[in-house]
């Protein structure tokens, strides 16, 4: 029998605990996935696993749409004039991608769906703090889901998902449903947050300090602030539209005496921290699998671990710099450009801290690490340009063409949307308890680098030649740029396909992942795969931090010894 | 999570260790909800603050139609709720659970009571043409902007009352699980959290009431 000097999380002084292995086994008979079977179960469920799976399904369906209509608006843009869809509907397809790209694919993307399944695991917690406030906002998800598909079987949305006044106030399409879609959505993501938060203080097995917390944790957790912070003032932004269009309050319509920067200010409040709800995430998988792949110590912790919240603060400061040419004074853009530049800092770190951990590693090409190259790559390109934006004397040409079209892809898809798959991949074998094909993986993530890249990188130059953005004709000049983005944008199409394709193969015919197959120190991968209901079928004890992987796997398997079995 | 052998008592989930666990799981659980409710009414104070400093004279004029008489008698309604709250969260660390039953219905009370002369205020408005927005055709106020002042009253008070409503039906269900005998000085985590939201939507009140009812 061995003893373990350990802080539980629960009274926070040190202890003395008799601890023993439990080595996980690699057949394991009760799964989450076989424990309750049938649609009702999972319906109720308050299982985080299973949740987190339902977000997965969902996530994975509106990607499907915003997909197949981002493809419809690349194939409009095949030549100058009209190709087959009218200027309307290319108005209404663009408003539904963005806005279903944005609240529905790549918020709940990472914390919802991923951070679920694996934020008690790493904890090495039963569940996450409040499971059914966690069904809960699963279904409050659903019903918002549900208003904005009543506004597409109701004359759509044309507005931008951006809903700028005074155009969202007069347009004749569905606004209103949008907005209470996005503000039943909003509360989804407030409870998600608020149930993170909770856990993370709370639900921490013996040994898990601070220092000790995995980064993911560290980055879904200062996620959950900034849910927490900002998506109330969007909450109120849209309810004010909503006032708006069903009493004209005019706090936002100028023909009412309103103030329609106030409404971009208020939008984009909230608006660019949510683009680091949807960008902390992705660091977090990206600093676990670089790691897992390297086999070696992260390098700067809490560099990284505390540059997350060092973003999620300076993030709150410089909304502003999407308003340089809205009439704000010459005063506030001078200061918002210089913030702008202040949060590429820590970014910055962390980019470099996790080159620094490749150094000398053992370094193994598997698929989740290959996603992390591109990401590496991509990421790097989207924050540069994001800089020159936010350079004055720049914006003021490159405002609204296609060069931000580009720059906010080049984040959004390629730092979260890639790092999103790098995730997928690490932790599908833990959740199925099925390999992939690591073959056809890397054919997939060569596709999605090569189609990315030749459906972005053109955008930037005839963004900054003067192309605008938003705009359904151009003239002759752009033709070459267009015709090689839309054609990038159908080999991305394809590389999702063949990812779809395989995946769901593993369901079926997959090899038996086994519970560690990456040789992890990850908490999570000490149990099987899957997991059983109760994630350990022990209380784990941790001795060592998550990235040490100087010590021996038998330090990372201990739990309390003497325990009983029922819990 | 030492004592894992002992046995659980019912009200403990599954996944807490022990009683004290759940209780602060729950309790930072709430506080860190409040801290979302105070951003939410924070765009409307946002909002206030702003068109208070574009139209002072407006504020000034326009507050002069608010009772202030049935503004100060709410806030002291809702002060003396938010104590009969507290009293209920006593009773219940003292195993009173009449004590408990009767604050709880004390408090209920005393937030219809606020509804009501809400109601009243409301209805007073609207017979002078006082509404929302593009429906204001009130004509006592001599000013362009003056329906946006009561756009921002309304939309304040509206959301508040919203919230008071929401109180009502928690508290309610709060007095129903008492009923039953749910609680004791072991196990009160619900009514605590609940009494938490409660202060808060107090609190929300006591702001309202001078930004509103008391400009000079
Ligand atoms: C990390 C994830 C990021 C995401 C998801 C993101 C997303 C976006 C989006 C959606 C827009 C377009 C707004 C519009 O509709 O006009 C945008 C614009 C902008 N972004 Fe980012 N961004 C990110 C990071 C950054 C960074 C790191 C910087 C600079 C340090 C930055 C600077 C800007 C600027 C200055 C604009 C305004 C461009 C303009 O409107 O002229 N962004 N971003
Ligand atoms: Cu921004």
């Amino acid at each position: 029998m061995l003893t373990a000097e350990v802080k539980p999380a629960s009274t926070g002084t040190k202890k003395t605990l008799k601890v023993k292995r439990y080595k996980p086994s690699e057949d394991p008979k009760n799964t989450y996935l076989t424990d309750e079977k049938g649609l009702w179960a999972w319906m109720t469920t308050v299982d985080h696993k299973k949740i987190g799976l339902m977000y997965l399904g969902s996530v994975t369906f509106f990607f499907l749409v915003g997909g197949i209509l981002a493809l419809l608006l690349r194939t409009e843009l095949l030549t100058p004039a009209k190709t087959f869809i009218e200027a309307d509907t290319y108005n209404q397809f663009f408003t539904l991608h963005g806005a279903i790209m944005v609240f529905f694919v790549l918020i709940p993307s990472i914390p919802a769906a991923l951070g679920n399944f694996v934020l008690p695991m790493q904890l090495g917690a039963k569940d996450v703090a409040f499971p059914r406030l966690n069904l809960a906002s699963f279904y409050i998800y659903v019903i918002g889901a549900i208003f904005t598909f009543i506004a597409l079987a109701n004359n759509g949305l044309d507005t931008g998902w951006t809903f700028y006044t005074p155009y969202s106030t007069q347009s004749s399409s569905s606004v209103i449903w949008v907005t209470i879609g996005v503000f039943i959505l909003g509360f989804s993501s407030i409870l998600t947050g608020t149930n993170f938060i909770a856990t993370i203080h709370k639900l921490r097995a013996p040994g898990i300090t601070w220092g000790k917390l995995p980064l993911n944790l560290w980055a879904l957790y200062a996620t959950s602030i900034i849910q927490v912070l900002a998506t109330p003032v969007l909450a109120i932004t849209v309810l004010l539209l909503t006032m708006e269009r069903a009493l004209g309050i005019g706090i936002f319509d100028p023909a009412l005496g309103g103030d329609p920067v106030l409404f971009q200010h208020f939008f984009w409040f909230y608006s660019h921290p949510a683009v680091y709800i949807m960008a902390v995430p992705a660091f977090g998988i990206i600093s676990e699998v670089i790691t897992t792949f390297s086999k070696k110590h992260i390098f700067g912790y809490w560099a990284i671990a505390l540059s997350s919240l060092a973003i999620a603060f300076i993030g709150f400061l410089v909304w502003g710099h999407h308003m340089f040419t809205s009439g704000q004074s010459a005063v506030a853009t001078t200061v918002f450009s210089f913030l702008t530049f202040l949060v590429g800092i820590p970014t910055g770190i962390k980019v470099l801290n996790w080159v620094a951990t490749l150094y000398k590693g053992s370094i193994e090409m598997k698929t989740p690490m290959i996603y992390v190259f591109s990401f590496l790559f991509i990421f790097s390109i989207g924050g540069f340009t994001g800089i020159m934006l936010g350079t004055l004397s720049a914006d003021i040409h490159l405002h609204d063409t296609y060069y931000v079209v580009a720059h906010f892809h080049y984040v959004m898809m390629g730092g979260t949307l890639i790092s999103f798959l790098a995730g997928l991949h690490y932790w599908w074998p833990k959740m199925t308890g099925k390999m992939y094909n690591e073959f056809q993986a890397k054919v997939g993530a060569a596709l999605i680098f090569i189609g990315f890249n030749t459906t972005f990188l053109p955008q930037f130059i005839m963004g900054s030649q003067g192309m605008p953005r938003r705009y359904y004709n151009y003239i002759d000049q752009f033709t070459i740029f267009h015709q090689t983005s839309t054609i990038g944008s159908y080999i991305l199409g394809v590389g999702f396909l063949l990812i779809a394709y395989y995946l769901a193969k593993s369901l079926k015919s997959g090899e038996k992942a086994g519970s560690n197959p990456w040789g992890s120190r990850g908490l999570e991968w000490q149990t099987t795969s899957p997991p059983d209901f109760h994630n350990f079928d022990h209380t784990p004890v941790v001795i060592n931090g998550p990235y040490d992987y100087h010590r021996p796997m038998e330090e990372f398997q201990l739990g309390l010894a003497n325990e009983d079995k029922d819990h | 999570m030492a004592n894992h052998s002992t046995s659980h008592p019912t009200h403990v989930h599954h996944h807490f260790v022990d009683s004290d666990q759940q209780f602060d799981t729950a309790k930072l659980g709430m506080w860190v909800f409040l801290v979302n409710e105070i951003l939410f009414f924070g765009g409307l104070f946002c909002a206030y603050i702003i068109y208070r400093a574009w139209y002072p004279e407006l504020f000034q004029m326009a507050a002069l139609e608010l009772n202030t008489f049935w503004g100060a008698v709410n806030t002291v309604v809702l002060i003396g709720s938010s104590l009969t709250v507290a009293m209920a969260i006593r009773s219940a660390q003292k195993d009173q659970m009449k004590g408990l039953k009767i604050n709880l219905l004390i408090t209920i009370g005393l937030a219809l009571v606020f509804m009501v002369i809400k109601g009243f205020e409301y209805a007073h408005k609207f017979e002078l043409g006082i509404f929302p927005g593009e429906y204001y055709t009130y004509e006592g106020i001599d000013h362009p902007q003056a329906a946006i002042f009561f756009s921002i009253y309304y939309m304040l008070t509206g959301v508040h009352a919203v919230h008071v409503l929401i109180g009502i039906g928690l508290i309610y269900w709060i007095y129903l699980r008492a009923k039953k005998g749910e609680f004791s000085s072991e196990y009160y985590t619900p009514v605590e959290i609940t009494g938490l939201y409660w202060h808060l939507v107090d609190l929300i009140w006591i702001f309202l009431f001078p930004l509103l009812y008391l400009i000079e």
